[in-house]
């Protein structure tokens, strides 16, 4: 049997997979949470329960409508970035200008509001969404087995970060958003209508999460819980990138997980700590993260 | 060439930073296609004139029109639309935004206004270095940036705020030729200055600030006799 460092190849890659796959999810997650710190300043703790929210939105159109996976993938973020869009209009557009914290005390609260109401109907108990028949299955790669969800995700994930990168980054909406990162009073001067950019913005983070929701239901159960399990992690992602840094976000995030993943095959006991050790050495060693403008 | 009805009109201009009085009553008048110069001593209120006009502080009173519309109680997204482009002090280039990115960024308002390449060949640096970040750029390549990026958008006003500060000679005669060019096409020009020999070459019109508010005016043809005035208001 090949090994490598005395691990079985196959045990080996199969912990790569899973490695990606959680890092799939945290590089989508920390991708919204960066898109809406770096513009609107914001530290979005909401960010697991907008994620746990796409989750029990696609769950309870299935269950109670019987919309299915495919719709539910464009249904689910439209509608947690519409939510997004109006918590933005009706709370966190009176936050802008004043101590961050209340925009994390705000978020915060939203997040335990969001979790107690969906723990009262639904309990804390995973609820299970099955796999779309499409992706059931797996296939044999030869040297491990490939569940085609899972690569689903990973190629799916590739596609949403990459495509929100490349719209930020290369297109003219992008160009307003970073530009009134930078200057926002000078750029609405220039006749952008940035409160309504700032709106948008946050519905675009939001709409990730809620994504990121619907893509995870098959793969974890669907519980209230699964939101605040993963935001810690999510926020050492974008504390790594570089708070605000998209690239950062998406880089860090695939890496982190296949960091956890190979600490798994070689020292499990620190896989649950290993992101949150190398977040520390960052910290250390170059404080805007490795991304970072000041990096 | 100027019309009966000024293009920009302010009356009793009044403006705040927080509790502090920074504008009392400032009153002027620019006509369609003219370059009118707000010269005074630094702190006197100049550029809170133009960052009041263009809406960037709100705690103001008074009135200001532009060409016969209102833009007192316009949010501040919507005075570009009106026809106003403002060149702030501190130019503005963005950092994460690379020159082509920085010259397209405001959005057309109207039409009229010039297109990239006409601009590139006004401004043939600029094309050079088209991919490079914006404040990549010299201070002077970053003026130019920053003048240019608004003459795509249509405005029939341009508010310049010390377009010459801090720059070479060289830099600064190139900006005067530019400002008699976009006069010769028609362009009306706010300038606020402190080096009143270029604002003379470039100038139809000079009002003087002093505290807050429009202390005396006068045309460039009355300059000489006004010399004593000027030396007082601007210390030179």
């Amino acid at each position: 049997m090949t090994t490598i460092f005395g691990i079985p190849l196959q045990a080996f890659l199969g912990q790569l997979l899973v490695g990606l796959i959680n890092g799939s999810f945290y590089a989508m997650l920390s991708l919204g949470l960066a898109i809406i710190f770096g513009m609107l300043q914001i530290i979005n703790f909401a960010h697991g329960a907008q994620y746990m929210l796409g989750a029990f939105i696609g769950y309870l159109l299935l269950t109670y409508l019987g919309i299915g996976y495919w719709p539910a993938l464009i249904l689910v973020p439209v509608l947690v970035g519409l939510f997004g869009m109006v918590i933005e209009r009706l709370a966190i557009s009176r936050l802008y200008g004043v101590d961050p914290l209340y925009g994390l005390l705000f978020t915060f609260g939203l997040a335990l509001l969001l979790e107690g109401v969906f723990r009262y109907y639904y309990g804390v108990s995973g609820n299970p969404y099955s796999v779309p028949a499409l992706l059931s299955g797996g296939t044999n790669l030869g040297f491990m087995f490939l569940p085609i969800y899972r690569g689903w995700v990973v190629v799916a994930s590739l596609i949403v970060c990459f495509g929100t990168w490349a719209l930020i980054e290369k297109t003219r909406l992008g160009s307003y958003l970073r530009a009134a990162t930078e200057n926002p009073r000078l750029v609405q001067a220039f006749g952008v209508n940035v409160p309504l950019l700032l709106t948008l913005t946050y519905g675009l983070g939001s709409a990730l999460a809620g994504l990121a929701g619907i893509l995870a239901a098959p793969v974890y159960q669907v519980s209230p819980l699964m939101g605040s399990d993963l935001i810690i992690v999510v926020f050492a992602v974008v504390v790594v990138g570089g708070m605000g840094s998209i690239l950062g976000a998406i880089v860090t995030g695939y890496t982190l997980g296949l960091a956890e993943g190979l600490t798994k095959v070689f020292y499990p006991e620190a896989s649950n700590l290993v992101i949150f050790v190398i977040m520390v050495v960052v910290l250390l060693v170059r404080p805007a993260g490795l991304f970072g403008r000041d990096a | 060439m100027a019309e009966n009805a000024p293009l920009l009109r302010v009356r009793g201009l009044n403006a705040w930073y927080g509790e502090s009085h920074a504008l009392h009553g400032v009153d002027l008048e620019v006509f369609r296609g003219e370059t009118v110069t707000l010269l005074g001593r630094n702190g006197v209120g100049k550029t809170t004139t133009l960052r009041s006009i263009v809406g960037l502080i709100r705690k103001r009173t008074g009135e200001i029109a532009f060409d016969g519309n209102d833009l007192m109680h316009l949010p501040l997204h919507r005075t570009a639309h009106a026809g106003i482009g403002f060149v702030p002090e501190e130019r503005g280039i963005f950092a994460t935004l690379s020159v082509d990115e920085n010259l397209v960024l405001p959005p057309v308002v109207a039409k009229g206004g010039m297109s990239v390449e006409e601009i590139f060949d006004l401004f043939p640096n600029l094309k050079e270095r088209r991919n490079s970040q914006g404040t990549k750029l010299s201070g002077g390549e970053q003026q130019m940036l920053a003048i240019a990026r608004m003459l795509r958008t249509g405005v029939t006003m341009l508010l310049l705020d010390e377009p010459t500060e801090g720059l070479a000679p060289v830099i600064v005669q190139r900006i005067g030729e530019l400002l008699v060019e976009l006069k010769a096409r028609g362009m009306t020009i706010l300038l606020v200055e402190q080096n009143f020999r270029f604002a003379s070459r470039v100038a139809d019109r000079f009002y003087l600030m002093e505290h807050g508010k429009v202390v005396g005016g006068f045309p460039v043809n009355e300059l000489s006799s006004h010399m004593g005035e000027l030396h007082e208001v601007l210390g030179v």
